[in-house]
C-alpha cells in the first residue's frame, strides 16, 4: 500500500518535471500578447508596415518594422545559402565516406562547433571575420548583412549536419546494395539513391537550422552594422528584428508605443520560430512514418 | 476502462497546468510594498541611468529610503516639481525664468545643483585627415544630408560612413538634440550596441565617423583621431577635454542638474548630498560623465 504511494508521487513530480517546459512556453505566450495587445489600439497595426524604424525621434516616432523583417529574411537566406552545401556535403561525408575513425574525430568536433556560446563567435566575428570581409571584397565596412550570414552558417552547419547525418544513416542498407549491385558507382549512388532516400530528414534538418538562425541575436548584433535600411544587397548593413529587441529593450519606457511594438517584433519572432520548428517536426514525422 | 480514467486525469492536469500559470501571472501583480520613505525623482531621459545608479547606491547606505526614478524629459519633470508630484527632478537643461516664477507661485523655492557634466566627442579613423568640423557639418554628415568626406574639407570622394548609438543611449538623444538639432538621424547610420564597438568600427574604417563619451575617447587615443568641433564656422576648433567641458568652451557638452525644493525633507536632501560626495561622482565618471569636482 506504502509503496503505491511513494509510487504515484514519483510518477507525478516527473509527470509535472516534464509538463513545466509547456507550462513555460504557455506564459511566454501569454505573457508576451499582453503585452503586445494595446499595440493595436494605439498608434494601431498599420503603424508596424511604415518603411522607416525611428522609434526615438523629437519629430515623428516611426514604428515600421518593414526593415527588419527584411534584414532577418536577408542575414537568414545568406546564412542558409551557405550552410546547406556545408552542412549537408560534411554530412554526406561523414556518414557515407569517411573512414570510421575520421568519424570518430570529425563528428564531436563539428559538434563542439554547437556548443560555442554566441557571443563568442559575434566577437571572433568582429576581430576576424568583419575585417576580412571588408579586406576581400574591397568594402568601405566589414559590418555588413554578409558577414551576419557567414557567423550564422557557422552556427547552424553544426545543427544541419547532425540531424542530416542521422537521416543519411538511417537509408536502409538494401537501398545501397541494390545500388551498387546495378552497377552503379559509389558516388552515384550517394547523389541518386541515399541522398533523395533521406532528403524529408535532410529538409528537416535546414528547417530546423534556419530556426536557429533566425532567432540569434548577439553575434549578429555585433557584426551587421545595424542600420534599419530596406535592401537585398548582401554587402549592405541591416538591422535585425532579434537585434533591435536586444539592444532597444533595455531602455525603452516601460508600457510606451516603443515597448509595445518591441512585443511585437517577438510575436513575429515567436511565429516565425515556431512555424519552422512545427513544419521541421512533420517533415521528420513524414520521414520516420514512411521508414 | 482504464485508459479512460488515464485520460480523464490527464486532462484535468493540463486544467491545473493552466490555472498555475495564471496564478503566476496574478501573484505579480498582487505584490505590495513595505513601507518606507519614498524619494521620487523624475525628469530627463538623459540622465535616468545615471541617478538609477545613484538611486541603487544611495539606497544601500540609506536602507530606510526608496527611491524611485522615472524618466519623461527634463520640462515633465521640472513640472512635477513645481506641482509638487516630485521631490527631486532631474534635468539636463537649466529651468527657464518662467517656470521659476511658476514655482514661486505655487510656494515652492527650488535649489539649482549641477551634478555631473557631459560631453560628446567626434571620433574619425586616423587616416583621415579632417581634423576639425563645425557643428552644421557635423548634424548634416548624421543626418545624411552631406554624405561624401570632400564636401566638408576632406579629399576622399568616398560616402562618409556614420556610426551612431543605439537609440536607447542617453548619447544618441543628446547628439539628436544638440547636434542634428532634433531632425532624424540618416536611414544608413549604423547603430553600434556600445562604445567599444564605435571605436572599433572606427579605428578600422577609413571613412569612418562616429561620436563617444569624453571618456572613452581619452581612453581609446591611439585607436581612433578626436576632431576638433567649432560652435560656429568663424569660430576657431575646440578640443574635448574636461577643461573645455567645464568652462563650457567646447560646444557638445552640458551641465546636468538636479533641482530639489529648499524646504525639502532630509531624506531628500540626503540623496542630492549623495550625488556631489565621493561615491556619487565615481559613478558619474563610471557613466561616461564628467565630474563637477
Amino acid at each position: 500500500m506504502k509503496r503505491t504511494w511513494k509510487e504515484k508521487l514519483i510518477e507525478k513530480s516527473l509527470k509535472w518535471t516534464a509538463t513545466l517546459s509547456i507550462v513555460i512556453v504557455i506564459c511566454i505566450f501569454i505573457f508576451i500578447f499582453k503585452e503586445a495587445v494595446p499595440f493595436a489600439k494605439k498608434p494601431g497595426l498599420g503603424e508596424l508596415f511604415r518603411i522607416r524604424w525611428a522609434p526615438v525621434s523629437p519629430l515623428r516616432e516611426s514604428f515600421g518594422i518593414l526593415p527588419l523583417v527584411t534584414g532577418s529574411v536577408l542575414v537568414t537566406a545568406l546564412a542558409m545559402l551557405l550552410t546547406i552545401p556545408f552542412g549537408v556535403g560534411s554530412a554526406v561525408y561523414i556518414s557515407e565516406v569517411a573512414a570510421p575513425w575520421e568519424r570518430e574525430i570529425l563528428k564531436p568536433f563539428i559538434e563542439m562547433l554547437a556548443g560555442i556560446p554566441s557571443v563568442v563567435i559575434g566577437f571572433f566575428g568582429l576581430m576576424v571575420l568583419v575585417p576580412l570581409v571588408k579586406s576581400c571584397f574591397g568594402l568601405a565596412t566589414g559590418l555588413t548583412a554578409f558577414s551576419g550570414g557567414l557567423l550564422l552558417a557557422l552556427m547552424a552547419i553544426p545543427t544541419v549536419t547532425s540531424i542530416s547525418e542521422d537521416a543519411l544513416r538511417s537509408v536502409p542498407r538494401s537501398y545501397k546494395e541494390a545500388s551498387l549491385a546495378l552497377g552503379a558507382s559509389r558516388i552515384r549512388t550517394i547523389w541518386r539513391v541515399t541522398v533523395p532516400a533521406a532528403l524529408s530528414g535532410i529538409t528537416a534538418a535546414v528547417m530546423l537550422g534556419a530556426g536557429r538562425v533566425i532567432g540569434e541575436t548577439m553575434a549578429v548584433m555585433m557584426v551587421t552594422g545595424n542600420a534599419a535600411v530596406i535592401t537585398f544587397w548582401p554587402f549592405e548593413s541591416v538591422r535585425t528584428m532579434t537585434a533591435t529587441v536586444a539592444a532597444e529593450m533595455g531602455e525603452v519606457a516601460f508600457g510606451s508605443d516603443h515597448y509595445r511594438a518591441l512585443f511585437c517584433i517577438g510575436i513575429i519572432l515567436l511565429a516565425a520560430a515556431f512555424g519552422l520548428n512545427v513544419a521541421a517536426q512533420k517533415v521528420l514525422g513524414r520521414y520516420r512514418m514512411g521508414k | 476502462m482504464k485508459t479512460d480514467k488515464n485520460q480523464k486525469s490527464r486532462g484535468s492536469d493540463m486544467a491545473l497546468i493552466v490555472t498555475v500559470c495564471l496564478i503566476i501571472m496574478f501573484a505579480g501583480i498582487a505584490g505590495g510594498a513595505a513601507e518606507k520613505k519614498m524619494v521620487t525623482v523624475k525628469g530627463s531621459d538623459t540622465m535616468v541611468h545615471l541617478v538609477s545608479h545613484w538611486a541603487e547606491w544611495f539606497m544601500k547606505q540609506r536602507p530606510d529610503v526608496e527611491a524611485a526614478v522615472t524618466g519623461g524629459g527634463s520640462g515633465t519633470g521640472i513640472a512635477a516639481l513645481i506641482n509638487g508630484t516630485t521631490e527631486i527632478c532631474a534635468s539636463s537643461r537649466e529651468m527657464k525664468d518662467k517656470e521659476k516664477q511658476q514655482a514661486k507661485a505655487k510656494g515652492v523655492e527650488v535649489k539649482e545643483i549641477v551634478v555631473a557634466r557631459d560631453g560628446i566627442a567626434v571620433v574619425v579613423n586616423p587616416q583621415n585627415p579632417v581634423s576639425e568640423l563645425d557643428m552644421e557639418q557635423l548634424g548634416g554628415i548624421f543626418t545624411g544630408s552631406l554624405t561624401k568626406w570632400n564636401q566638408v574639407g576632406g579629399v576622399s570622394d568616398k560616402e562618409i560612413l556614420v556610426f551612431s548609438r543605439e537609440s536607447s543611449s542617453g548619447t544618441y538623444v543628446f547628439f539628436q538634440e544638440h547636434v542634428l538639432k532634433n531632425k532624424d538621424y540618416a536611414v544608413k547610420a549604423k547603430l553600434m550596441p556600445a562604445t567599444s564597438a564605435i571605436i572599433e568600427a572606427v579605428a578600422s574604417d577609413a571613412d569612418s565617423i562616429g561620436y563617444v563619451g569624453l571618456g572613452y575617447a581619452q581612453a581609446a587615443k591611439d585607436k581612433v583621431r578626436v576632431i576638433g568641433v567649432k560652435a560656429d564656422a568663424n569660430l576657431p576648433a575646440v578640443m574635448p577635454s574636461e577643461e573645455t567641458v567645464i568652462s563650457g568652451k567646447y560646444p557638445i557638452a552640458r551641465p546636468l542638474y538636479l533641482y530639489v525644493s529648499i524646504a525639502a525633507r532630509e531624506d531628500v536632501t540626503a540623496f542630492a548630498g549623495f550625488c556631489l560626495s565621493k561615491d556619487g561622482q565615481e559613478i558619474v565618471r563610471q557613466e561616461g560623465y564628467v565630474t563637477v569636482k
